[in-house]
């Protein structure tokens, strides 16, 4: 791994060790280094390098909360916003735990687009009405629930 | 009595105003933030951001529980037993909001 113009650069090697991790980050050292042919200390150090210099964020669980009878309706938020306080509404919009992912948009008007969950209609509602309409910049906002879901994955690193 | 009819006509942050809906999160970019600003909104949002607030009797909260109108709350429910839908709906808010609004602002001047 080497800094080239700002940028951190992998070989080959730390790319294949990245797919590994997504496949599965329950992965041993030992399990990745012979997979790839190479000592399990190599695979630490490259690693542990990958970790500080955050291009590995964080390791979690995908947890199917179905399962564990967590019941929750997702939805597509999109906030209609004055140019310059779309900055502000966006940061806002980020700190509620209701809010999953939100990122900014720009077609014929500024806008934000947020995925929300809640727990059922009215709690949705009742969180878009009393904490995101009353922020200052908000023109409008349009929501879309989310009736069935076909796929939803990160994106995976492809082999370089 | 003034203080308690000072309180209904006063001016709200942004936080406590009504903010007018079409469906579940579909805003539309009017708010009141007064009894008198309410009775102009009512007169001027689409019918059937009436018609979803009013079935699910947001306008009665809003009113009894931010205005603190009580009296005002209930003359917007008593509507419910006529089950009113579009400018029906508008017409009847709007004569008895504006009627309350008035009386309180003749009570108020004294």
């Amino acid at each position: 791994m080497k800094l080239k113009n700002q940028e951190l650069s992998l070989d080959g090697l730390d790319w294949k060790i990245l797919q590994a991790l997504q496949e599965n980050a329950k992965q041993t050292y030992t399990e990745i280094g012979r997979r790839f042919g190479v000592a399990h200390s190599t695979i630490y150090d490259r690693i542990k390098k990958m970790e500080e210099s955050n291009i590995i964020e964080k390791y979690t669980a995908v947890v199917d909360l179905e399962k564990v009878g967590v019941k929750y309706i997702t939805a597509i938020m999109t906030v209609f916003t004055d140019p310059k306080e779309s900055e502000n509404v966006a940061k806002k919009i980020s700190e509620a735990k209701e809010v999953l992912e939100v990122s900014t948009s720009l077609s014929e008007e500024l806008s934000i687009i947020a995925k929300v969950v809640a727990k059922d209609q009215d709690k949705l509602h009742s969180f878009i009405a009393l904490k995101v309409a009353p922020l200052s910049g908000v023109l409008r906002i349009r929501t879309s629930i989310v009736t069935k879901k076909y796929k939803e994955e990160e994106l995976l690193i492809e082999k370089k | 009595m003034p203080s308690s009819i000072a309180r209904i006509l006063r001016t709200l942050s942004r936080e406590n105003a009504f903010y007018f809906f079409t469906s579940i999160g579909n805003y539309i970019g009017e708010r009141a933030s007064s009894l008198e600003e309410f009775v102009r909104k009512i007169g001027k949002v689409d019918a059937k951001s009436l018609e979803f607030h009013f079935y699910r009797g947001d306008f009665e909260k809003w009113v009894s529980e931010v205005l603190e109108d009580g009296e005002l709350a209930e003359e917007i429910n008593s509507l419910k037993n006529m089950k009113p839908v579009g400018d029906a709906l508008r017409d009847q808010l709007y004569f008895v909001a504006s009627k309350r609004y008035e009386k309180l602002k003749s009570e108020f001047r004294g």
